[in-house]
């Protein structure tokens, strides 16, 4: 097991107020093998440190800090240099299967472009390495010419990951790939990812609201509340002893199906007393 | 709880609802393609229970709430209120009649008129139906907001000022302020973060207890089911596939497509 990604210090702030942090000094390390989940509420910065790592921040935001990829710091490269590990050395699949592709481009030929313009493949190399991605992600091979609203949400999720996968990134970045689907869509989608990153050895980035999602994918586990890491540690470590006080009120509302459980409203007592010491 | 004579009579009840629809297909459109949306759909609503529809996107339990609402025309089949079939009422009787049924809806952000004040949109439904003067009017939405968890303050500002929990907690307030029988709620608490999902759940449950209120709960979320619901209807397809008891129903399912589904809730692996 390699270290692949190392996050160091990363600051995200709005460029006309950067005193304004939506992210605040994260550092972590994804290793080749292992998938961690980053986990937190809408707004506590878990997409925006995805993108940052990808080089996709929007303009009016602006990042400080490191990402060592493989050694090379990312937030360095100008966008060339960029693009080239993007789609290549990393693979992102977003939350939304259907607005992620394009209506009036065959699922073959969104799955080839990558292969394409990373790798050079054309004619009958691209077209057996596309049908052997379908394969891989469980669609039948006739179906690379198809459109994708011929597609349900399921499949076009896995036509998702197959573009994701085609260049054999050292990372994956995942972003609520399954937040849109059904659950028994989703249990079909998190087996996949997870028995596509031990076959290939990738590091992936999870990022869930889900702690369902996370007791079944995860190795280690983020727990990001307004912009910062709360907490980080094994998934038996965050899920089974939890530290910090927001990661206990976070699960201590959850719903379970057991039926056993109280729900709590969470609870941010702590908050201020943290704030003052 | 309530006792066991009030809790044995139904307030709404579907008879045998069928509603298809007929859907483009094909290259172009031209094909036809039937979709049965509910194919004989039966459910009964007892007082004061909390009755959970659940089933996958396209399994029809959207449809079965807004049919029941009478929303949504249906081809055949009887819904009953009090035993009384509300497809045969006249306009203005049915118009009477909605008072004691209400929806609350899934999405926060698009069910509120983003012009109207807080005030305006609890109080519409107690205007429309002339209940009270202004001033009791505008004192029933006052109690109604804090009921809900908000300020009675609160009844002057504008929708977008809230977040999406105190949204849906608006939501709430319409739909409970003409202190209705039953409330149909529609995935109210699938586009909200847990901890904001925990505090939805338990007021819908506070307001049950404290108002008598029958609630058709639709979601797909097998996990919030476990901890609202009296009983459970599953839908699969249009059809009603297992119907019992929240317990029954998660300790021994009958039907594979509810074990399906049950096996397939995150993080119990």
């Amino acid at each position: 097991m390699t270290e692949i990604l190392s996050v160091e210090h990363l600051n995200v702030s709005l460029k006309k107020d950067p005193t304004r942090f939506l992210v605040r000094d994260s550092s972590f390390k994804l290793s080749s093998g292992k998938t961690t989940c980053i986990v937190g509420e809408s707004g506590s910065g878990k997409s925006l440190t995805a993108l940052t790592i990808m080089g996709l921040l929007a303009d009016q935001l602006v990042a400080s800090g490191s990402v060592y990829f493989n050694g090379v710091d990312l937030t360095e490269l100008d966008n060339k240099a960029m693009q080239k590990i993007r789609g290549a050395q990393i693979g992102m699949i977003f939350q939304e299967p259907m607005t992620s592709l394009n209506p009036v481009l065959t699922v073959g030929f969104q799955i080839g472009e990558s292969l394409s313009a990373h790798l050079g493949l054309k004619g009958l190399a691209l077209k057996l390495r596309v049908q052997s991605l379908l394969e891989q992600v469980g669609i039948p091979i006739e179906r690379a010419e198809s459109y994708p609203d011929e597609l349900s949400g399921g499949q076009r999720q896995r036509v998702m990951v197959a573009m994701s996968i085609a260049c054999e990134p050292a990372l994956l970045i995942a972003d609520e790939p399954t937040t849109a689907l059904d659950v028994t869509v989703q249990a079909q989608i998190l087996m996949l990812l997870d028995d596509l990153k031990k076959r290939m050895q990738m590091a992936m980035l999870f990022i869930t609201h889900d702690f369902g999602v996370v007791s079944d994918i995860a190795d280690d586990v983020i727990v990001m509340f307004r912009g910062e890491i709360v907490e980080a540690g094994s998934k038996k470590q965050v899920l089974e002893n939890p530290q910090h006080p927001y990661t206990k009120a976070l699960l201590a509302c959850v719903p379970d199906a057991n039926g056993k459980k109280q729900l709590k409203p969470i609870d941010y007592s702590w908050l201020d007393k943290d704030k003052v010491a | 709880m309530i006792n066991s004579s009030e809790q044995s009579s139904t307030i709404l009840e579907a008879q045998h609802l069928v509603k298809h629809y007929t859907q483009r297909s094909g290259k172009f459109g031209f094909g036809k393609t039937t979709v049965k949306a509910l194919d004989d759909v039966s459910i009964a609503l007892k007082k004061g229970v909390t009755l959970a529809v659940v089933g996958e996107s396209g399994s029809g339990k959207s449809t079965l709430a807004r049919c029941l609402l009478q929303l949504q025309p249906f081809d055949q089949g009887e819904v009953l209120f009090h035993g009384q079939s509300l497809t045969q009422l006249e306009p203005n009787v049915l118009r009477q009649m909605r008072r004691n049924l209400q929806m609350v809806f899934q999405d926060p952000f698009a069910s509120l008129n983003p012009r109207m004040r807080v005030g305006e949109i609890v109080g519409e439904g107690l205007l429309i139906h002339g209940l009270g003067g202004a001033k009791a009017r505008l004192q029933k939405v006052h109690d109604m907001l804090e009921r809900v968890g908000l300020a009675a303050d609160d009844a002057r500002k504008y929708p977008h000022q809230f977040s999406g929990g105190q949204r849906q907690r608006i939501g709430i307030a319409r739909a409970l302020i003409l202190e209705p029988e039953v409330v149909v709620c529609d995935e109210p608490v699938s586009a909200l973060d847990v901890s904001v999902q925990a505090q939805i759940i338990l007021l819908l449950k506070a307001l049950q207890k404290e108002m008598q209120l029958s609630y058709l709960f639709i979601t797909h979320d097998l996990r919030v089911v476990r901890h609202i619901a009296d009983e459970v209807v599953v839908m699969k397809q249009g059809k009603i596939v297992e119907h019992g008891t929240v317990d029954a129903i998660y300790s021994t399912p009958q039907q594979s497509y509810t074990k399906d589904l049950l096996k397939a809730i995150p993080g119990q692996h």
